[in-house]
């Protein structure tokens, strides 16, 4: 048993006041130097990598639900960087980096846990494109294989490597793909910022950006206005309605995309699985469920309501690839609201209004970019507004000038 | 042991008492009967124990005897995580325990139990992470340690299957409310489904004794269920569950195997409440139960829950389950009512009148074990002195059996996924929902009603109002319903400095747990929920949301009502995936030759959801059978079945106008009886697909598109033409047509054989398109010809309605067979294309590729003011390009030593990416490796070289090369 449950068993008067990971709420102030919009992961990061690099601490992150109440809640905590482009693979290989460092970091742990990602090719196309993304995941030092039937066997006794007419003909393993528990980052997170001086308020929605010559001056929230240097927006599955407020608009359409997990059972697969010909990915989390995601709903809303239909395909197609996974019982289902781009890839960085920073159009991969995501906006945010040359390719403006960063193939089902 | 023991009728309502059933849990054999579950047949035969909890390994046993608790979760042979009050015993079913090390009876990790204090909530968050690594080898550990069942990995699923039902009115629930609403609304005319998951008809009517003489409940429900039954307008489902709500109305209605998907007009939700437990030490042991539970054991299964019973009670339903256990023989030692006084003091009075003694202001403490915790030996009954407070004077009472009863819950699952709210009524301390959705009704003690009168009254209320909306029955009053009857104990809480209170049984949740995590931060009750895992177990907190509400509630200064509770999602219950999946289909399509390229020795692979023929023979001769294919093709005659190419027809007087916008080239001065290639960007730029536009009258294209691509490009069609409105019939033929393409310097010699129309050069010249017939013994085949040029040859498509595609492969093989036709298939068609230069979009495409990188500048009009994408194209063709695809070479040699670039392999430029390979095969018409690549645009001048690194990370160089590769004029295909 680790020393450190030894010290709270032992101690009658657990928990004691620096025990607390989240300061209790505070009054919120007539003015901060920078303001975040929303508390999820993204927003704290932002916050964390600000005070911790940049010695920014008048800082008040406004998030209208709860901490990490939004997609930092709802998405399948998968972890990886087998992207396709260059630029791609280079940020979210530098998140996965940032990643495996933050329980030790926060001094919370994040429960981060490198399985390995499998994503299964049932055509030839499939292989020609998990080649592609082996070799530039390989150039960037990022560990991933193109792997045969025989491996795949191995890795993943229980697959079925026949379902249907699709038999699964290779494999794209990315030992550096993982988990984490996704809560925990957010929290660890907001536990780091909030010690350092920065203020986390929950129940608190902007409810509108205040503007002066093209130039953020403020927010309009639910408890009253609040004066800013600096405003971030953060707000995943509602960056255009934020958008909108600050007066533009983002080239962004927003989906539903639902999610589910069976009763826990005791392990038995330890990658996550992928196959993109059935939409499907499968894993099991620590505590034993099976997750199960798939295909974004087919059109566009704001509503997190599940739905039947999804269900039932999703599962028929989990149970063409783990057929013994029949017998399992499904236990919750829930939806998130993904803000998509034309490309799949993010826009950050400045915004048509000055010292107005956007980190949007996260659709399906934004849990793995939360920290490389923070440490980069926070750079934005303490330059005065100098991009790192790590998030330039993401820029708004790339819709303009057709210098797409495409990473459609290497996101589908894959999440 | 068997069923001796059990209570005389009229108890045990669903036992038949003359059909034993023998059985096994843990290796050891029991009889019960048949109707028993698995765990009245257990508890019948004095096998309390039937798990063990999910962290502290804690002993378990039936805590509401309705499967609403995971206390009962057992495995069955292919089955983890089975409830065992709601499974019922079959003739020789194996029944284990799961979670255990060792035996169920000695599990070694209940020692765990011991080190609690060591486990404060959210412990593995502070824990398991110094030093860096370590997590990796306490992970592997705490896995082993989590999950509750095995699962069994041969397992199948079995038959299921679905069915569509719709109705006036569904009633969910056959309780009182239920009942009563089901023929009210039948009664107004509606057609109604009931919905019960259990076997009988009568919910609460079945075990609760609702009055002190215990005869007026059978009464109403015999009554009622009997014109329920006879009622033609009723459809009685039972050992059903509805399992969710979706929007309008939309319920999945779980019977066995089936799932029924059922749309009502109205939805009566008479779901019930869960009743709910006091918050004490050691109240999860084996003994002690809900107050509902031992009636159920008792009138459903005739089980005596005990000898000796203690009610633990904050309503005046516990009084009631008193008189039933002594009717049935069972001691009551005493009842505990935390309130001062009854709201019944009639009901009060035949209690004491039968000796029993009631304990007013009064508590269990803590609850006593046995040995090992299997069992509830007594209790320690404290006066409550405060909110959750009690005095130090201690009176210990003996008993084996403990009911509770702390109040209600309404099961408001379904109508929280409707939209509903919860609110806190502090005075009645109890949850109610409000701001139903339109068309969704409820009834009962789900709406706060517990009397028998008025919740009878609220399934009337209910039923007249549903009818009301769908304008059926007659105008009635709406009955008042009054219901003064107060169910819930506003503090059954009492904290214990030993701890083990549970609020949530499933995830071993105490007190201070849900406590302690509000002091570290969590504040929010979602966050409570996330931080220590309340509620996210399998019975997803039926019986943790309302403790842990006023917990948090009281923690953090705010009301219950704000505090809430967490989001309920579907499925109400746990359910089997091959449920909702329901029969297993795998689509796939064949074409109309399908059976002739199996005969022929084909390998057949998938291209999108059709089967296709890679190439004809043994995969270990792959490279020979593509060489010799590819050699006919280029020196005699071969043919491939291109039936699964796309086929889309436009007719009307826009049809010019609709492909003018839709394709790149231009479209409104294409002759009949000609093709014209025929690109589709999308509206970034990027090229999407391609095909042969065919014109056969003024008004009549047909174009062919991408096998994988035909579907989207013919959505799109549609889609633009909902806004365009022009005045075109766009069709997708895909599947109407079979088609082959004839190929090879002898394709003219093998098509005059067939057909009346002029083939030769001059009448029928590369890129025309003619409509005629093809010959067969039987009569005439109906066709169109294209003369096309993909594979770079003289060749023909010939398409043709698809019930004559075999006729058509058959009389194209016997008319070749004098000069040696051979069939090809689709590796060696990538094969020859690629010797001519033309792309395959989606291989030689990516999402970001657009007309010039794929140099396809001459297959677009600029001059015409618009087509799809238009705008998107200017501006990239304007911009700076940053890669173009080049055709490249690289010497045969290579092949031998493993060195060939293969698709999807980067192309490189000093230390960056800056492009990758699409195509490369070798050619033996050259004896070369070729291929096309995007490279940057700085290194695609002919003749240059540019570095692929191949397989094992070795680089070669390869030198572009003008397309095409082969037959640089053009000669071949324009014979």
């Amino acid at each position: 048993m680790p020393f450190s449950l030894l010290k709270y068993g032992l101690n009658n008067d657990y928990p004691f006041e620096k025990d607390a990971d989240l300061p209790p709420p505070v009054p919120l102030k007539s003015h901060y130097d920078v303001v975040i919009i929303g508390g999820g992961g993204h927003g704290v990061a932002t916050a964390y990598y600000l005070a911790k690099y940049h010695g920014i601490t008048n800082v008040a992150i406004l998030e209208k639900g709860y901490l990490g109440g939004g997609n930092t809640a709802r998405n399948t905590a998968v972890i990886r960087s087998n992207y396709l482009t260059s630029e791609g693979v280079k940020f979210y290989a530098e998140s996965v980096k940032l990643y495996q460092e933050l329980s030790n970091e926060f001094d919370f742990n994040i429960m981060y846990s490198r399985r390995g990602q499998l994503t299964l090719a049932h055509t030839d196309s499939a292989i020609r494109a998990f080649r592609q993304r082996t070799e530039v995941n390989k150039h960037f030092g990022g560990k991933t294989e193109l792997i045969g039937p025989q491996e795949i066997r191995e890795l993943v006794p229980t697959l079925n490597m026949n379902p249907g007419h699709l038999p699964v003909l290779a494999g794209l393993w990315h030992m550096d793909g993982a988990t984490a528990r996704h809560d925990a980052v957010a929290w660890g997170y907001a536990k780091g910022a909030t010690q350092r001086g920065a203020e986390l308020h929950q129940l608190t929605e902007v409810t509108g950006i205040k503007t002066e010559n093209g130039k953020v001056v403020g927010v309009k929230t639910n408890r009253g206005d609040v004066g800013c240097g600096v405003a971030v927006q953060a707000v995943s599955g509602h960056s255009s309605l934020l958008a909108e407020m600050a007066g533009f608009r983002l080239p962004i359409v927003t989906y539903p995309l639902q999610a589910m997990v069976t009763q826990p059972v005791k392990p038995f697969l330890n990658p996550l699985v992928s196959s993109p010909a059935y939409h499907c990915y499968v894993q099991q989390t620590g505590r034993g469920e099976i997750v199960i995601g798939g295909g974004s709903d087919p059109y566009p809303l704001y509503g997190t309501r599940s739905d039947l239909n999804l269900k039932e395909g999703l599962l028929a197609h989990a149970i063409e690839l783990f057929p013994f996974m029949a017998n399992l019982k499904l236990m919750r289902q829930w939806a998130g609201i993904t803000d998509m781009t034309s490309d799949y890839s993010p826009i950050m960085g400045l915004s048509p209004v000055e010292n107005y920073y956007l980190d949007a159009g996260w659709g399906t991969w934004g849990f793995k970019s939360t920290p490389i995501c923070g440490k980069t906006m926070a750079e934005l945010v303490a330059s005065g507004g100098k991009v790192p040359d790590l998030i330039k390719p993401f820029a708004m403006d790339r819709f303009d000038t057709f210098r797409q960063v495409n990473e459609m193939g290497a996101t589908a089902a894959s999440h | 042991m068997s069923g001796e023991q059990r209570l005389a009728a009229p108890m045990g309502l669903l036992i038949e008492r003359d059909q034993p059933v023998s059985f096994s849990f843990e290796g050891r054999h029991y009889r019960g009967y048949k109707g028993d579950t698995i765990a009245s047949a257990l508890i019948g035969n004095g096998q309390w124990l039937m798990s063990r909890s999910f962290k502290y390994h804690r002993p378990r046993s039936a805590l509401t005897m309705a499967g609403q608790d995971a206390n009962t979760l057992v495995q069955l042979a292919s089955d983890p995580n089975v409830l065992a009050d709601r499974t019922p015993i079959a003739e020789a079913l194996r029944v284990e325990g799961q979670n255990y090390a060792g035996t169920l009876e000695n599990d070694r990790d209940a020692i765990l139990g011991k080190f609690g204090r060591f486990m404060p909530v959210g412990f593995y968050y502070r824990a398991f992470y110094k030093p860096k690594g370590i997590w990796d080898w306490w992970e592997k550990i705490i896995r082993k340690k989590a999950g509750l069942g095995t699962v069994d990995l041969t397992a199948t699923a079995g038959y299921h299957d679905k069915e569509f039902l719709h109705h006036d009115v569904v009633v969910v629930g056959s309780g009182p409310a239920g009942l009563q609403a089901a023929l009210t609304a039948a009664d107004g005319g509606a057609s109604v489904l009931l919905v019960e998951e259990n076997t009988l008809l009568g919910g609460s009517l079945t075990y609760s004794r609702f009055e002190s003489t215990g005869v007026h409940a059978d009464a109403v429900r015999s009554e009622l269920v009997s014109q329920v039954e006879q009622h033609a307008n009723i459809r009685v489902m039972t050992e059903a569950v509805c399992n969710a709500w979706f929007t309008d109305n939309w319920l999945p209605v779980i019977k066995g195997n089936r799932l029924y998907k059922v749309r009502a007009k109205e939805c009566i939700i008479a779901s019930g409440s869960y009743e709910q437990h006091v918050v004490f030490r050691n109240n999860d042991l084996p003994g002690v139960m809900m107050c509902s539970a031992a009636d159920r054991l008792m009138k459903l299964y005739a089980v005596s829950p005990g000898k000796r019973a203690v009610i633990l009670t904050g309503n005046d339903e516990g009084y009631l389950t008193a008189l039933n256990l002594a009717d049935q023989g069972t001691e009551v030692a005493a009842v505990i009512d935390m309130r001062a006084q009854p709201q019944s003091q009639s009901l009060a009075d035949a209690v004491s009148q039968r000796g029993i003694r009631i304990l007013h202001n009064s508590t269990v403490y803590e609850a006593l074990p046995t040995a090992g915790n299997l069992h509830v030996r007594g209790v320690d009954v404290r006066t409550i002195s405060g909110q959750g407070k009690v005095a130090p004077q201690s009176e210990i009472i003996d008993c084996d059996l403990l009911c509770m009863s702390a109040g209600f819950m309404p099961a408001y699952q379904l109508l929280c996924q409707a939209g509903a709210q919860l609110s806190y009524d502090d005075d009645k301390a109890r949850f109610e929902l409000t701001r139903l959705p339109q068309h969704l009704l409820i009834a009962g003690s789900v709406n706060g009603v517990y009397s028998l009168d008025a919740v009878m009254n609220d399934g009337k209320r209910a039923a007249l109002n549903a009818l009301q909306s769908l304008g059926l029955g007659q105008a009635q009053t709406l009955p008042e319903v009054h219901c003064e009857q107060q169910v819930n104990f506003n503090w059954p809480i009492f904290k214990h400095p030993q701890s083990k209170e549970f609020v949530d049984f499933d995830e071993d949740l105490q007190i201070k747990d849900i406590v302690n995590a509000t002091r570290v931060g969590y504040r929010d009750v979602q966050l409570v929920k996330r931080f220590s895992t309340v509620g996210m177990g399998p019975s997803q907190g039926r019986h943790s949301a309302l403790p842990t509400a006023r917990l948090v509630a009281n923690a953090t200064d705010r009301t219950v009502s704000e505090t809430g509770v967490t989001t309920a999602r579907p499925p109400f219950v746990a359910e089997k995936l091959a449920v909702i999946a329901g029969r297993s289909f795998d689509p796939y399509r064949q074409s109309a030759m399908h059976h002739r390229h199996v005969a022929l020795g084909a390998k057949m692979i998938p291209a999108g959801s059709w089967q296709r023929p890679a190439f004809y023979g043994a995969q270990e001769r792959r490279l020979e059978c593509i060489a010799a294919e590819a050699d006919a093709v280029r020196n005699n005659v071969a043919v491939i079945d291109v039936s699964t190419l796309g086929g889309i027809e436009l007719r009307g007087p826009d049809a010019a106008e609709m492909m003018n916008r839709i394709y790149t080239f231009g479209f409104l001065k294409q002759p009949v009886g000609r093709t014209r290639y025929a690109v589709l960007t999308n509206e970034q730029g990027v090229v999407v697909d391609d095909g042969v536009s065919c014109r056969f009258a003024d008004d009549c294209f047909y174009v062919t598109a991408t096998t994988t691509g035909v579907d989207g490009v013919y959505r799109n069609m549609t889609r633009w033409n909902a806004m365009w409105r022009l005045n075109v019939d766009i069709t997708n033929v895909t599947s109407a047509f079979a088609a082959v393409n004839l190929a090879g310097p002898n394709s003219r010699k093998v098509l005059e054989k067939l057909t009346e129309l002029d083939v030769s050069a001059a009448g029928f010249p590369y890129l025309a398109c003619r409509e005629g017939e093809i010959k067969t013994p039987l009569g005439n085949i109906p066709a169109r010809l294209l003369r096309v040029g993909f594979v770079g040859e003289l060749g023909y498509e010939i398409h043709v309605p698809s019930r004559y595609g075999e006729a058509l492969w058959d009389i194209i093989m016997e008319a070749g067979a004098e000069f040696g036709i051979r069939p090809f298939g689709v590796e060696t068609q990538r094969l020859l294309r690629l010797e001519k230069g033309h792309i395959i979009v989606s291989q030689d495409t990516d999402g970001m590729s657009h007309p010039g990188e794929l140099s396809l500048d001459w297959a677009i009009n600029r001059k015409k003011p618009f087509y799809v994408g238009c705008r998107s194209v200017d501006i990239v063709m304007a911009a700076e390009q940053t890669r173009k695809l080049v055709g490249f070479t690289l010497p045969a040699a290579l092949m031998k030593s493993g060195s060939k670039p293969e698709e999807g392999h980067l192309v490189l430029r000093g230390a960056d990416i800056s492009g990758n390979i699409t195509s490369c095969e070798y050619s033996p018409a050259l004896d070369a490796i070729i291929g096309l690549a995007y490279v940057g645009t700085d290194q695609a001048e002919n003749g240059s070289q540019f570095r692929v690194r191949v397989s094992g990370g070795r680089e070669v160089e390869a030198t572009v090369t003008a397309l095409p590769f082969y037959d640089p004029d053009n000669q071949r295909q324009e014979m």
